[in-house]
């Protein structure tokens, strides 16, 4: 961890503590070529590699989870395919192909 | 095993409260249902991460270590010997008459039953701050869960604030963890922590742990702090901005915040099962009105955080109560419950003093500015709350309808009970005047698709 005062801006905002042994995940999100750790939630592994999960429909803001329980529904995202996952509640796993934003066509 | 013609008694929740009820009804016999959310049992504080992690319990648990380990072998036991009909990773979204819908992921099941037991828990009791729906502000449950299922930091540089028991925890667990805390900030003054010393010694020795952890933290940790906004840029946090005791404005530095105000019982399902309600002034919420054991309605049983907010301990106890009550009322054999009654006397006592200890910021979120977003589902702002309370009425429900707060996503688990406080203070009335949020089902979100069936 930095000491710095101001934290530095990567572009995930996850930092791993503990068991980083475990075996890698590969997923696409938004196309790109992402690698996540097996165990991971669709949470962690987006938020390892991007700041945020989707836009707020309601506000100028991006939205990143914020009770991890199931419980406050703020980081629900889609599958390419158009289906859409609650990522605190939902691990991830090989292959997944995910979006912040709904695939073109969806409404 | 289960006679044919024994009542089906069903459980919601397989947290502490859930799997001590669990244990009992099984040793009488009965193999009851229980539905539970999670991947596996454990429930929230004594949650299990995923398959493939190795931490050992010490770890996780830490004091706690000892009863999560006892609680977890004890629902695995009776999972593999089929003792229990479990149903992981399942939602109860609805319940009428005596059956319950729920989403597994197999799809849409039905359950019927003969008795209900809810042991559904709770989650972080949540009050607005200016800039607090912005990606990286999180609940503190949040932080921890993070923390014990998933091994990680959810930012580089935290700040943790609000009040009650969880704040000094989760601070001295990620600070052990090899996180960089930046600052714990303690709305509750030393003044009400004093003020609920006496009914917190029901406790000592917890009483004391806590302390140490407090000591532990050291200059990390400010009482009697204000929270005037989280400072955020289209990434999430800069900085929080406060001010300390004596009132001097302080800018902290960070990039991730972790907020909460000790719990809110999760009742969403016991509402539609037809409980009647109180106003708890020392929780600062409404919960259900059930007799010492927990007996809710006719054949409805509640325990454990969802119906009083005694803690993991207390929802072991709750637990037992709950399935024993559930037994009388079959005219079974029932084990005695004397000592878990006193118990849970003690664990009440403890409870409203950690209550008044560290208490809900009643006049901070009262005083919030009108551009301070209450609902984080859709972006209601207080000022549009305040705004339909004088042209609506002040009535949660009506202020629902008509501002939309307590309509979105989360169905108002995380707004309702600043909505009511704000409601209160523009009308001049009683919080508990201000009504309740009516539940709808279904509790959670759902596909579309995983709920029609074919004709």
């Amino acid at each position: 961890m930095t000491a710095d005062l101001q934290p530095s801006r990567q572009a995930g905002r996850i930092v791993r503590l503990a068991e980083k042994g475990r075996p890698q995940v590969r997923f696409r999100l938004d196309g790109v070529d992402c690698q996540a750790l097996s165990g991971d939630t669709v949470l962690t592994a987006v938020l390892v590699s991007a700041p945020a999960v989707r836009q707020s429909e309601f506000g100028p803001e991006k939205r990143a989870g914020f009770c991890l329980m199931g419980a406050c529904q703020d980081c629900w995202l889609w599958s390419e395919d158009g289906g859409r996952l609650r990522a605190c509640s939902t691990l991830i796993a090989d292959g997944m192909q995910l979006r912040t934003a709904p695939p073109e066509g969806w409404q | 095993m289960t006679p044919p013609d024994a009542e089906k008694v069903v459980i919601v929740g397989a947290g502490p409260a859930g799997i001590r009820a669990a244990e009992l009804l099984v040793k009488a016999g009965i193999k009851p249902v229980v539905i539970d959310e999670g991947l596996k049992g454990g429930g929230q504080i004594y949650r299990r991460p995923p398959q493939g992690f190795t931490r050992p319990p010490k770890q996780l648990y830490g004091s706690e270590a000892s009863k999560a380990v006892a609680l977890h072998t004890a629902f695995d036991r009776m999972v593999a010997a089929g003792e229990i009909d479990y149903h992981p990773q399942s939602s109860v979204l609805a319940t009428a008459g005596n059956l319950l819908q729920a989403l597994t992921p197999a799809g849409r099941k039905d359950f019927t039953y003969d008795r209900l037991i809810l042991a559904t828990g709770a989650m972080d009791r949540l009050a607005p701050i200016p800039g607090w729906q912005a990606p990286g502000v999180y609940s503190l449950g949040a932080t921890q869960i993070a923390l014990k299922a998933q091994g990680v930091a959810l930012g580089e540089k935290i700040v943790l604030a609000g009040s009650g028991p969880l704040l000094t925890l989760v601070a001295t667990q990620l600070l052990k963890a090899g996180a960089d805390i930046a600052a714990v900030l303690d709305t509750s003054s030393l003044r009400d922590q004093m003020a609920g010393l006496p009914g917190m010694l029901a406790r000592p020795g917890l009483v004391l742990r806590g302390l140490l952890m407090r000591a532990k933290l050291g200059r990390l940790y400010h009482a009697g702090v204000k929270l005037d906004r989280v400072e955020n840029d289209e990434r999430g946090p800069l900085a929080m901005h406060w001010r300390d005791a004596r009132a001097r404005a302080q800018r902290t530095a960070c990039d991730m915040v972790g907020l909460g105000w000790h719990l809110r019982a999760e009742t969403q399902l016991a509402g539609l099962a037809g409980c009647t309600f109180d106003y708890d002034q020392s929780w600062s919420q409404w919960l259900p009105r059930t007799d010492r054991m927990g007996r809710a309605a006719e054949r409805l049983y509640l325990a454990g955080d969802g119906l009083r907010i005694l803690g993991a301990d207390g929802a072991e106890v709750a637990g037992r109560l709950a399935a024993t009550a559930c037994l009388a009322d079959m005219g079974l054999p029932i084990p005695d419950a004397t000592r878990d009654l006193r118990r849970l006397d003690r664990l009440e006592r403890f409870a409203r003093g950690m209550a008044r200890a560290f208490p809900w910021p009643r006049d901070a979120v009262r005083a919030v500015p009108n551009e301070t977003v209450v609902c984080r589902c859709e972006g209601v702002t207080a000022g549009q709350l305040r705004e339909s309370v004088s042209f609506g009425g002040a009535e949660a429900n009506r202020v629902k309808s008509l501002a939309r707060v307590g309509m979105g996503r989360c169905q108002g688990r995380f707004c309702q009970i600043a909505g009511a406080e704000l409601i209160a203070d523009k009308a001049g009335i009683e919080v508990c005047d201000a009504g309740r949020l009516r539940e709808q089902a279904p509790v959670r979100p759902l596909p579309i698709s995983s709920w029609v069936r074919d004709a």
